[in-house]
Order: structure tokens, then sequence, then C-alpha cells
């Protein structure tokens, strides 16, 4: 599983109500949030941000409300992966749970400036700075982890068999 | 032969073991386990009912541990809220639901009230603050809304064993100390992250003292120390709150004595002041005396933090006989409709509305910028609530200061961030 793009680079301890302010959750729609994604901290970004696109931030990113609509709306504008020194516990577990990968990794954060193109392989661990033509590792993502993001999520795990699937006989 | 000893637990591994029919458990581990409640609002349930259908669900296996709870945007603001409480309405009619409130109060201080979480369940919700009822003893954690969906079809949930950092926090409480100050303190101590995916236990004589309302307020907050949960060890207290209510039976949990911790901190409340958290973090602690210059607008005091009984009673009596500062506004969001009752007949809404308060229906209304008190440009507002996040009120260039009931009445007195000292003196 490999992804490549733009990467974006964002700071510490960006939360929720940053990636998807409160105030415009009186919809589900995601298509509709998609457009407010982290625009009290870069106005910029949902306009421009472009399918394959990376998030690379610092620590505790995602920290505050279990607002699942979070990786929601990345997911909706097509980003393909959020690069960070570390995640909050509930964005950590929602991302996966919609198929969204998330990669803890302390270099990226110090290397990687915005605009630059990255290559992220899943399977290996590792994370390609193609315009700085450098490379940085990442700890493999544990079993069930890959199996979510192969899945294309948790909805789509379990209708393709429940639980069993990947936890065999303690389901 | 001698038989090995099984691994001695903290509270979190215990209740967790025992919910994955486990002996034992370490932490690090992925687990499947089962759930004793689930709850999803009026913001999350939306998601979960879209994820449900998503992934095959037709009919939830058990709808008597389903909890919906509309508490954010309720009564409704407008007309999409409005759509999202319906469909939330409509899939409980659904399903047969019957654990469905809508404008009885927020669910943090609304499922306590109605004994529906107790002692060693696993409750998990559609809701960062779901870990408030760690206050009980309960393994409580805030997951997202296809956990929620995965957990009204299958009764289970996917859950890493979280490592557990012990809190004791010793002496009697400085006066006007409350649970609130001891968490901000707690939380400033830790950091924002300091306790990211770990469970914290509280302990301690100081927390021997205090009401089951002041350890919600605490058990509140772990989240703004990254936790996935934070709990209480049950005693007289709890027990006393319990008794006589709910479905029950619960299952009383103590930690082993010599239970694994990654970290113990201790906190002498003796030597903690009342502090106010200023923007744009929970963990920017700073003593209210050094803030005593800041003028504010608004001044909040409500929300699944600090929006109970002993909550209102301390605003009340620093409030009473006194006025609320001109061009300053005071709102008072009782946590429930039976938190409300009470406070009108212990006459606390006639205070408040004699000092120039108004007093809201429950909800989450202005605590992420729903409802009923969003902050303008340039604005600042003292508020109990448990986040002081960037634009979270209001205006990106709004301010939130988090505080106790009493700072948050003494500085809606003053006009500016005050000590309810110089107010009652």
């Amino acid at each position: 599983m490999t992804y490549e793009g733009k990467a974006w680079v964002f700071g510490d301890d960006v939360d929720t109500d940053q990636i998807i302010p409160a105030r415009y959750l009186n919809t589900p729609e995601l298509s509709l949030l998609a457009p407010h994604c982290l625009e009290d901290l870069d106005p910029e970004f949902a306009g421009a941000v472009r399918p394959g696109d990376l998030l690379v931030a610092g620590r505790n990113f995602g920290c505050g409300s279990s607002r699942e609509h979070a990786p929601g709306v990345l997911k909706t504008l097509g980003v393909a992966a959020v690069v960070a020194e570390s995640f909050a516990r509930i964005f950590y577990r929602n991302s996966f749970n919609l198929g969204l990968p998330l990669i803890e990794c302390q270099e990226a954060r110090k290397r990687v400036e915005r605009g630059e193109r990255l290559r992220v392989d899943l399977k290996t661990g590792r994370l390609t700075n193609v315009s700085k033509g450098e490379s940085y590792t990442f700890k493999p993502l544990p079993k069930f982890m890959m199996e979510l993001i192969e899945a294309g999520g948790l909805s789509a795990l379990l209708r393709a068999g429940g639980w069993t699937r990947a936890w065999g006989s303690e389901a | 032969m001698k038989k090995a000893a099984s691994r001695a637990m903290t509270m979190a591994e215990k209740i967790l073991a025992r919910h994955a029919r486990r002996k034992e458990l370490e932490p690090g581990e992925l687990i499947l386990a089962e759930v004793d409640l689930t709850m999803a609002n009026d913001i999350t349930a939306p998601l979960a009912i879209r994820a449900f259908r998503e992934a095959g669900g037709k009919r939830v296996l058990r709808p008597e541990r389903i909890s919906l709870v509309m508490d954010h945007f309720t009564p409704n603001k407008d007309i999409p809220s409005a759509e999202q409480v319906r469909e939330s309405r409509e899939f409980a009619r659904e399903q047969d639901i019957r654990l469905y409130f809508e404008t009885d109060g927020i669910a943090h201080a609304l499922l306590p009230e109605k004994a529906l979480v107790g002692p060693g369940q696993l409750v998990l919700g559609a809701d960062s603050h779901t870990c408030t009822y760690g206050a009980l003893g309960a393994f409580a954690s805030g997951v997202g809304s296809t956990d929620i969906a995965a957990a009204w079809i299958t009764g289970m949930a996917w859950l890493r064993v979280p490592g557990s950092i012990k809190l004791q926090y010793k002496g009697k409480p400085a006066p006007w100390v409350t649970a609130k100050d001891m968490i901000l303190n707690t939380i400033a101590d830790l950091g924002v992250e300091g306790a990211n995916y770990m469970a914290l236990e509280f302990h301690g004589e100081a927390l021997e003292r205090i009401s089951m309302e002041a350890r919600f307020t605490m058990a509140n907050m772990v989240i703004e120390a990254g936790a996935k949960a934070g709990i209480f060890h049950v005693d007289r207290i709890t027990l006393d709150y319990l008794q006589g209510d709910g479905p029950g039976p619960w299952e009383i949990i103590s930690a082993d004595p010599d239970a694994l911790y990654s970290d113990v901190r201790e906190y002498d409340t003796s030597r903690m002041s009342p502090v106010v958290a200023v923007p744009h973090s929970p963990a920017n602690v700073r003593p209210v005396e050094e803030l005593h210059k800041v003028e504010i607008q608004q001044v909040v005091i409500g929300s699944c933090t600090n929006g109970r009984m002993e909550d209102l009673r301390v605003a009340a009596r620093v409030l009473a006989g006194r006025k609320v500062a001109s061009h300053t506004r005071l709102l008072v969001i009782p946590a429930t409709r039976s938190t409300y009752a009470q406070a009108l007949r212990e006459g606390l809404v006639q205070v408040f509305l004699e000092a120039g308060a108004v007093v809201c229906p429950p909800s989450c209304g202005p605590c992420l910028g729903g409802h009923l008190g969003i902050l303008a440009k340039g604005e600042r507002c003292v508020s109990t609530t448990n986040r002081n996040f960037l634009g979270r009120m209001g205006h990106p260039e709004s301010e939130i200061y988090l505080a106790s009931p009493a700072v948050a009445a003494a500085s809606a007195v003053a006009g500016k961030i005050a000590h309810p000292r110089e107010i009652l003196s």
C-alpha cells in the first residue's frame, strides 16, 4: 500500500475543533463539512488540497472531541494519510475505523516542508521525501490496523464477515 | 508444583479483562470486549446510523444496552440540527431503543442520574467526555461513531489495553480549591497528551472527602490530558449515590495492591490554589490572582463538567445579593431537567435571575460553540466547561478561560477574572 502526494505541514495539538469546527456540525454530510476543514488554522487548505496529498504534523494531532467527522472530512478531501509525531487516541481509532492510515514518524515533522512531494509505503514503514531525496522510517502498523486499512474501514470489515475475519475464535 | 500467581492488575486492566472474558491481560494488547452500554448524541448518532447501514446492520443486537442522548444543539437551534435529531429519534423508534432522551439534559450528567451507569461496567460513548462515568468505578471511554455502530450490531468493540497512571491526592484542599481546580492542576502537570492512550486511576485521602458530583468533574476532564479513561475506586460515597437505584447489579472492582503503574503522581491539595486555564489549552493553568486584570464579556456556568447541583449552589452562594457587572453576560445552564427543578426548589434560580443572569435550558450550548452564547471577535469568556480551544465558543479570535463555578461567579460580579474571596469579603 503506497501513497504519493504533496505535503501540508501543521504544528502541535491540532484539535478536532480546528479540523472541523463544531459550529458546522448541524449536518452529518461530510461533503458539506469538507470546505470548512482546518479553516481557522489555514483558510486556504480546504480549497487547495488535492486527492492524494498528505498531512504532516507535530504532537497530539486530533486531540479533543470524539467527532468522527474530523477524519471523515480529511478522507472526503482525498487526504491519503496523516503523518504526525503522535496522535490523540480517539482520532487514532476513528481514522483507522474509516480506513484513513495514520503514521507516527518523528523525523517527518522536522524535515518536511509545505508543498514537498512525499511517498509512503505502509508495508515497509518507509516515508520518502521525493523533493529532498531522503527517506524516513516509521514503525509498521499493527496487524489489525492494516486489516482495517485493507478492508476500507470497520464498517466494510464487518460487512465482509464481522469480527471473526480479523479476530478468529475470539469473536 | 507451584501454580503461577495471576498477574496483579489495575482497575482498568481488571474491568477490561472481565469484558474480554480473560483472566489477565497486559497493556498494549488489542482485545475485543463486550460493551455494557453505548451512548451517542445528536452530532455523533447520525454518523453512527450511516455506519450501521454501511456495515449491513438491520437490527441492533441488544436495544436495552443502547442510549441516545440529544444534548448538543437541543432544543434544536436550526433546521439541520432538527433533522439530525429527527433521524436519531426515528432510528430509536425503528430499533426499539428505549433509552432515547431529548431535552432531558446533558448525557454525562443524565446517565448517572438515571442510574444507567455503574461500577465495573464498560461504557463507550461517541462523545469524548464519556470518561465522566469513571467517577463511578466504570471503565468509560470516548470512541467514534463507527465504533458505536459496531457495538450496536455485535455488542463488541476493539480496544487497546491502556497502561495506568496512579494519581494520589493528599491533604485537605485549600480554601476555594474545588474539584475543578484539582483536575486543572493535574492536567497542567500531565500536559495535554501526558496521559495519551493511558487510564488514570484516582486515589488518595483528599478524594475520600469529595462528593460524587466533584468526582464527575474530575473524571470528566481526564480526556484533556489525552486519557482513555479516569477511574475512581468505589467507596461509601459511591455506594450511597447508587443506593437503591438502577438496573445493577454492579461489580465493584478494586486494583490489586501490587498492580503495576506506568507512573505515580502525588498532589498536595492543601497547597493548591484556585486556578484558571488560559487560552488555548486546558493545560495552560495559572493562579486566579495572576489574571485579575483580564476583562471579560461573558461567563458560562454549566456543562457536563460543572452543571450539577453542587456547582449551582456554590455559584449562588457567591452571587446572592450581588449583581453581574455591566457589559458582562452570565449564562447559567443546569445540566439536566431535574437539576433545573432542584435549583428552582432551592431558590437558586431566583438568586441567579436577581443577579442579572439568564438561566438556559439544559444543553451543551455554548461549550462547543453550538448555540446559547456564541462569542464575537475579541470577546473573552470565563467558563466552567472543559475546553478552551481556539474558536471553540465562537469567533477564532475570541478567548475562553476555564475555571470553577466559584471563580466563574466571582468573575461575573467583577466583570473581570476574580477570586471569590475578593467578592465575598
